[in-house]
């Protein structure tokens, strides 16, 4: 905190309009109690982990199939129930029906363990994402590096699938996976300390108040610096890899390593890493959003006396444009996916050090002076 | 250097190796063919065949192994000159079934190591020379050539039944 | 040869700028043996590559098959002439039209018979919409191997139009049994040549779009350019022909060079990679020819529709014989397939009405010997973007 704080000036955050970010919804489920069990405490965390389900459910999967039908000149689902509403719930009744299989050679406790460790690590991160100006599950002033760091367990699940599986595909996906995910966290973290920085907080309430006003969209991190697009662009092209999402899918690679880590994995095992996979990306998009398109704020400006940001802002209104932006950025992800072939091995990773990491340094100290003497 | 008529290739063929090793050309319509009859200058008769400024044999369109169902087997080479002429003319060697081998040429022409692994496979020709010579459609536990006209299924495989 | 076992992965690693090959030599690191296959998305069919790799480098490759082997030369020998045609369509049954048309050409040089005119455009028609829809095939699925998904799916929505085309005119989407010895065996039902006239004329924007989708883009360039370069010399030693052949420059086409059928009349290039976009020779190269040999067999179409004689009481079977006992004889007849040369070599004894011996000349069989060579020294997922690029299909290897 301290080396950031020094870097950014007080002034710029008092600037900042004041939003009414109490977390009063989280306090209020804090302190609900049912015969004396604190239930609340148990809401807080059940409340994304629902909605993680409904999301990859419908948009995830649901959502992707139709993007991808519509990209390549088919239908998509469209015999289970109306428009094919019902065939990921389908989906989910026949994986929850098949048998838990492990294989003989496997290594059983890294088997069973990885999907769950990765699933952890996706999920882990929800805890600091804004929801709404008063629900975010932790409220933490170093939000960000929370998030940062605690998805890089992914990489330690991956790791223990590949391992575990005992099938050389397997181990090369994993080995794949977790050289990709190790280097990519590098310009994306010099991205979102871009980002950070231009808040002058780690806390993301504070990061999503500071980009708040009248103006709406204006005030979005991503106009009040010269550089902020190209720190967001590297910050999405990480997340892709981070998320293992095509044009970086080379750890499942399905055509060159079958499936890559989760080759040997089938039933709920496979439903955990696939959620997992729609997790993250929700994630990368929230954080996304948070640091340079505003989070919950609305993007509409008052004009004169047509006050379209007033109209539009409050603690319902900013879930729904957070979770709006989550899905653009989600949705941007399969259109990506669909476009493009995949990446070897040595040009990703000379994107990763040659391309991404140098652009995301010069930018970042570009950044920094443009703080200090500028704005 | 032009296009040769088959007559022209066996006469340079003839003038370089000598009369005796080569039969007469079988000058038929639909493949002009001869037949080499000293298996001992085939190998550099074939690189003559390829290197020669005349010839100029660069492609082995085809090699067959045929088994002729009276006691000898043969192999026929279909050559044609790809990057200089275009000329073609079939060359064929015999072996008997007793002593089945036939120099290989998979060092002068590379595709024939995939084809004389065939011919192995199925008419049981042995190409002296090939450096990988096993068998490459059937499985290597197989018994018999199956393109010999004598041949008899094998009752069983690892248990299975094969005739059925 | 030795040119191309120079080219090695310490070269190219180099030229990529990573020393990973050198650095892991130093540590003394086992191979290790890794079998790609018969099960594998990437192998195209029930192929087995078992690929000895130092890391992500292959340093030997070794395809293993046989997996599919139904000895269609054992079956040729026991039927008629006329009922191997069947058999000769699930060798290359991508490219079913055109290897029928190599083995029928066999037949009727042993017979020796002429075909009716209308026939032979007939036949040309059919043999080069089969070549789009196996071209198709061919690029659709390389796109897939690496790793664009969207332009399989577009190929395959136009791939329907000829699949239905050669439906309405023989019944068979893929194995059609159309073009007999002398003859086909239906003729064009009306209207039938307006429909392949429009197909050409909506296909051709839809070629357009393909390449724009796949061939253009950076990323697939970026994975095809300079991989699994094969010289042209290396190339005809190995016998390699078709788009393998010419990819590497070399400008063979048996259409053009050994004129078969109505060929002869007809204008069209033979299409060899311009070293522009790719490297001669390199994967690329081999997807290139095959994207421009589409536009060239739809002219060929165009032309065959406008040429083709018109007779209201034509009969396909006119010239097709009653009992086929060719004289004795052999021949090697052969044909332009979308993979290459596919060689008949054919041996009547005079006796009968079935072949003495019949061997298929396959194409993708010898195409796919070259993969060892061309395998060495790249990295994991070039070896599939080379097997992708050389276009098996493992019924005519395996036969």
């Amino acid at each position: 905190m301290k080396p950031l704080a020094l870097l950014v000036p007080d002034a710029l955050t008092a600037t900042a309009v004041p939003v009414q970010a109490e977390n009063s919804w989280v306090k209020a489920f804090e302190s609900l109690e049912v015969f004396g069990v604190p239930v609340g405490i148990f809401a807080i965390p059940a409340i994304p982990l629902v909605f993680i389900a409904l999301y990859a459910l419908y948009v995830g999967v649901y959502g992707e199939r139709k993007v991808s039908a519509f990209m390549q000149d088919r239908i998509g689902p469209n015999e289970t129930g109306k428009w094919g509403l019902l065939q990921t719930i389908a989906d989910i009744l026949k994986l929850i029906q098949k048998e838990d299989i492990v294989p003989i050679a496997a290594d059983k406790p890294l088997f069973v363990l990885g999907p769950l460790i990765i699933f952890v690590g996706a999920f882990a991160a929800y805890a600091v994402l804004p929801f709404s100006s008063e629900f975010i599950g932790a409220d933490l002033n170093v939000g960000v590096f929370y998030a940062v760091s605690i998805v890089s367990v992914e990489a330690v699940g991956i790791l223990m699938c590949g391992w575990g599986s005992n099938n050389k595909w397997s181990l090369f996906g994993a080995v794949r996976s977790v050289a990709q995910v190790v280097s990519y966290e590098i310009p994306a973290s010099i991205a979102i300390l871009v980002g950070v920085m231009m808040a002058g907080s780690l806390s993301m309430q504070k990061i999503v108040m500071s980009q708040s006003g009248e103006l709406g969209i204006l005030h979005y991190a991503v106009f009040q610096s010269p550089v902020a697009w190209i720190a967001m662009i590297i910050y999405f092209i990480a997340a892709l890899a981070e998320c293992n999402r095509a044009p970086f899918d080379i750890p499942e690679a399905e055509s060159e390593l079958v499936s890559g880590y989760f080759t040997e994995y089938g039933g709920m095992k496979f439903a955990m890493i696939f959620l997992a996979e729609y997790a993250s990306m929700f994630m990368t998009s929230v954080i996304l959003s948070v640091l340079f398109l505003g989070g919950w704020n609305s993007p509409l400006p008052n004009i004169g006396g047509v006050a379209l940001n007033d109209w539009t802002s409050g603690p319902v209104w900013g879930a729904f444009w957070i979770i709006l932006k989550g899905f653009f950025f989600v949705i941007v992800m399969m259109w990506v996916r669909w476009t493009f072939p995949r990446f070897r091995v040595d040009q990703l990773m000379y994107l990763c050090w040659k391309v991404l990491t140098p652009i995301a340094l010069l930018i970042f100290v570009f950044a920094a002076v443009w703080e200090l003497y500028v704005r | 250097m032009s296009k040769l008529t088959p007559e022209q290739i066996h006469a340079i063929i003839k003038e370089e190796f000598g009369a005796e090793t080569v039969s007469d050309l079988d000058n038929s319509r639909t493949m002009p063919n001869f037949t080499v009859l000293d298996h001992t200058l085939w190998q550099p008769m074939a690189y003559f065949m390829r290197t020669d400024e005349r010839l100029k044999f660069d492609y082995l369109a085809c090699l067959s192994g045929v088994d002729y169902g009276d006691g000898t087997l043969g192999a026929v080479y279909n050559l044609e000159s790809l990057s200089a002429y275009q000329h073609k003319i079939a060359v064929k060697l015999k072996c008997t079934k007793e002593n089945n081998t036939i120099p290989s040429v998979a060092e002068i022409w590379r595709t024939a190591e995939w084809h004389e692994r065939e011919a192995y496979d199925l008419v049981g020709i042995v190409f002296e020379g090939n450096p990988d010579l096993r068998r490459i459609l059937c499985p290597n536990d197989w018994e018999g050539h199956p393109l010999r006209k004598d041949y008899t299924v094998q009752e069983y495989y690892h248990g299975i039944k094969v005739p059925y | 040869m030795a040119e191309t076992l120079e080219y090695s992965p310490k070269t190219r690693l180099s030229q990529t700028g990573s020393n990973q090959y050198i650095v892991e030599k130093d540590l003394d690191t086992e191979y290790m043996t890794l079998n790609m296959g018969p099960q594998h998305p990437a192998t195209h069919g029930v192929l087995r590559v078992e690929l000895i790799t130092d890391g992500e480098v292959v340093m030997k490759a070794t395809p293993h098959m046989g997996y599919l082997h139904r000895c269609f030369e054992k079956h040729a020998e026991a039927l008629d002439y006329q009922k191997v045609i069947p058999y000769t369509d699930r060798m290359d049954y991508l490219s079913a039209m055109n290897t029928e048309h190599a083995f029928v050409m066999a037949v009727e040089k042993l017979l020796n018979i002429e075909v009716p005119r209308r026939v032979e455009f007939m036949r040309v028609i059919v043999a080069e919409l089969q070549r789009i829809a196996s071209h198709q095939v061919a690029i659709a699925t390389y796109g897939l191997d690496i790793g664009a998904f969207t332009p399989f799916l577009h190929i395959m929505r136009d791939r329907e139009h000829i699949l239905t085309l050669l439906e309405w005119l023989c019944g068979a989407r893929m194995l059609y049994n159309y073009i007999w010895v002398g003859g086909v065996s239906h003729n064009f039902p009306p209207k039938f040549k307006q429909r392949v006239a429009e197909f050409v004329k909506y296909y051709k924007p839809k070629v357009d779009e393909m390449m724009a989708l796949l061939t253009e883009n950076e990323l697939f360039i970026e994975r095809t350019r300079g991989i699994g370069i094969l010289p042209a010399d290396v190339a005809i030693n190995y016998g390699c022909s078709g788009p393998m052949l010419r990819g590497s420059g070399v400008k063979w086409d048996l259409r053009k060079n050994d004129p078969y059928s109505i060929y002869p009349e007809l204008e069209f290039d033979v299409v060899v990679p311009d070293g522009k976009l790719s490297i001669i020779g390199d994967s690329l190269s081999r997807h290139l020819v095959r994207c421009y040999e589409i536009y060239e067999s739809l002219k060929i179409i165009q032309q065959c529709i406008d040429k083709m004689p018109e007779d209201p009481n034509f009969d396909p079977h006119a010239a097709v014989p009653k009992r086929i006992k060719p004289p004795a004889g052999e021949v090697y007849a052969r044909d332009e397939n979308p993979r290459g040369e596919v060689g008949f070599y054919v041996i009547a004894d005079g006796k009968g009405t079935k072949p003495f011996r019949c061997k298929a000349r396959a194409a993708c069989f010898v195409n796919l010997s070259v993969l060892p060579e061309l395998a060495k020294g790249n990295l994991i997922s070039d070896v599939v973007a080379i097997l992708g690029s050389i276009d098996i299909v493992l019924g005519e290897v395996d036969r």
